[in-house]
């Protein structure tokens, strides 16, 4: 069995197609958490492999579903956060052996395949469909979710992890010589770091607007407070720090306007999730959390990098798009937890959905309001990336878990919580799931 | 600042052939009369592809928009941190965007908005790369 990766015909990127035909058909059931760490130390139980089938057999569990009647597995199989296993060093031969293994020996170490994930999880008997979602859980769950929805799986897990090694990312490779080929060399030779991009939308947004990187801190202080309660989070488990105004605005900067904290921190994890039909997911141990609709964006920049006007026009369409398909309005929104890796851009996803009415321009004084989890206008309940590291996975399990009203020390509670949107990542170039806990 | 040199690939060798005469060219679709950077296999707006050819430009421009890199992952430049990185858009068609340190300005001390015109700068093996500087409007 090789698994194909998805066709562009599972995904719904243009407006103007109306109600998703599985709307409330689709139900997520149950959710697997690994545990997170920094980096790999090198182990093969702490491998990305490893970890994946923990993730899996833990979203397994939690459902109370029975190995061999999951019929679908869906995975990103890209895992690095920016880590490469670098040419000419040795392979962990300890590591490889421990598992069965297929014809990359960096399978389950520096990438993941279908494959590799049938072959060493034995009670999976019944698996006769696979495909991958390319980058990111959000990507993942949109095909999962079609998946389900045209009878390709009936009950299926979806899957994301992340490797991370020692050194620091992205400093090795054609980054440390003293050429480049031409291609890369024009937009490369410059220097950008990841975040800046991002960080030279937001600076545009503030000269537009008149807003100022510090009105930043209340949603950087109210993410990581969410993170703090997110136990399958790296900051819950392994710092338990807060993330106060005076910490986040005396950081050092990466690409000024966009500091440390508005960069993610590259952790090893692994999130997964069993979805089935909205019928078979009554008989199951958790409560159904249905999908109404899934959107995209595949909307490429005209030149290098994408303009505030590009940014606004393209998240206005896909908030327009997410309501379209899920029939329903900006009103219908308990809360939102799009995207926020890097942080500088969440507030584009916001103004994009016009969450709680906001407009272009007012998501960072909307910010100096009261956005936790106990007010009426909970902003990133999850806490996201900024709250649990780098994973765009948290938005997405705390969808689930508030909605099944699980969500522990993190569930919002000045809201009813009904409907939920999640997805990313960036404002240019994503894929997002509106979820709801009634099927209507 | 000492940037990595470059060694032209077949897609761009007339763009660096080109700034090593110290002109700037941009690839553009003969189809549809459109510029296109970063260079590409294919027109990405004609449905079969258009054909592809390269257009020199006035190199002149304005500061559309910088950053201040503090923690560049180039390590050539980050003996140069912080530095300016600045988005030029191109006065032959405001769409098109080009990278630049901006040699000259003082860090984070940029006129967003002023005029620029393209020069030409040594890379660590001797090409020439495009870069720009602030002149009277
Ligand atoms: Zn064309």
């Amino acid at each position: 069995m090789t698994t194909p990766t998805a066709p562009d015909a599972m995904y719904r990127n243009d407006e103007g197609l109306g109600i998703w035909e599985h709307r409330g058909k689709v139900a997520a059931v149950g959710v697997g958490h690994a545990p997170t760490s920094r980096r790999w130390d090198g182990r093969p139980e702490t491998c990305v492999g490893a970890i994946t089938i923990d993730a899996l057999r833990k979203a397994i569990d939690d459902a109370g579903v029975a190995p061999d009647q999951i019929d679908g597995l869906v995975i990103v199989p890209v895992t690095t956060t920016g880590a490469f296993w670098e040419a000419g060093k040795p392979l962990p031969m300890d590591v490889i052996q421990s598992f069965n293994q297929t014809d990359d020996p960096l399978d389950g170490i520096a990438k993941l395949s279908a494959e590799w994930l049938l072959a060493n999880m034995p009670e999976l008997t019944n698996v006769n469909f696979t495909m991958y979602g390319p980058g990111c859980m959000s990507n993942a769950l949109n095909v999962t979710a079609q998946a389900v929805g045209d009878g390709l799986a009936h009950t299926c897990l979806v899957v994301k992890s992340w490797h991370n090694f020692e050194g620091r990312y992205y400093q090795g490779g054609a980054n440390a010589g003293n050429a480049l080929p031409g291609t890369p060399a024009i937009t490369q030779l410059w220097g950008g770091p990841a975040s800046y991009s991002t960080a030279l939308q937001f600076a545009e947004y503030c000269r537009k607007y008149g807003k100022a990187h510090d009105m930043m801190a209340p949603f950087m202080e109210n993410s990581r407070r969410n993170g703090l309660r997110f136990p399958e989070g790296y900051w819950a488990q392994h710092r338990p720090e807060e993330l106060g105004p005076e910490d986040y605005l005396a950081s050092r900067w990466i690409a000024k306007p966009a500091n440390l904290f508005d960069n993610d921190i590259p952790i090893m994890m692994s999130g997964a999730y069993l979805f089935s039909t909205a019928e078979r997911a009554q008989d199951m141990k958790q409560k159904p959390v249905y999908i109404l609709n899934h959107a995209s964006s595949n909307t490429r920049p005209r030149s290098l990098l994408p303009t505030l006007d590009e940014v606004e026009a393209d998240t206005a369409l896909t908030g327009r798009k997410i309501y379209e398909g899920a029939g329903i309005t900006a009103d219908d929104l308990s809360f939102e937890n799009m995207y926020d890796g890097f942080s500088l851009f969440h507030q584009f996803h916001l103004e994009g959905l016009g969450y709680r009415g906001i407009k272009f321009g007012e998501a960072l004084d909307f910010y100096q309001t009261d956005i936790s989890i106990e007010g009426p206008n909970p902003v990133s309940p999850s806490g996201g990336n900024v709250g649990s590291g780098r994973s765009r996975v948290w938005m997405h399990t705390d969808c689930i878990q508030q909605l099944q009203g699980r969500a522990g020390a993190r569930q919002v509670t000045g809201v009813k919580p009904e409907v939920g949107v999640s997805g990313g990542p960036m404002p240019l170039g994503g894929n997002y799931t509106v979820w709801s806990a009634s099927p209507d | 600042m000492a940037k990595q040199g470059v060694e032209p690939d077949e897609l761009t060798q007339p763009f660096w052939d080109a700034a090593n005469e110290q002109r700037l060219v941009i690839q553009y679709c003969v189809d549809c009369d459109r510029l296109q950077h970063p260079p590409s296999d294919s027109c990405r707006d004609c449905d079969d592809g258009g054909e592809l050819g390269w257009k020199q430009v006035s190199g002149r421009g304005r500061i559309y928009n910088y950053g201040v890199v503090h923690d560049c992952p180039i390590r050539l430049l980050q003996e140069d941190q912080p530095f300016n990185l600045a988005v030029i858009m191109l006065d032959d068609d405001p769409g098109i965007q080009m990278y630049s340190h901006l040699p000259g300005i003082p860090v984070d001390d940029v006129p967003v908005g002023a005029a620029v015109e393209v020069i030409f700068e040594p890379s660590a093996n001797g090409q020439l790369v495009p870069e720009w500087r602030v002149i009277a409007d």
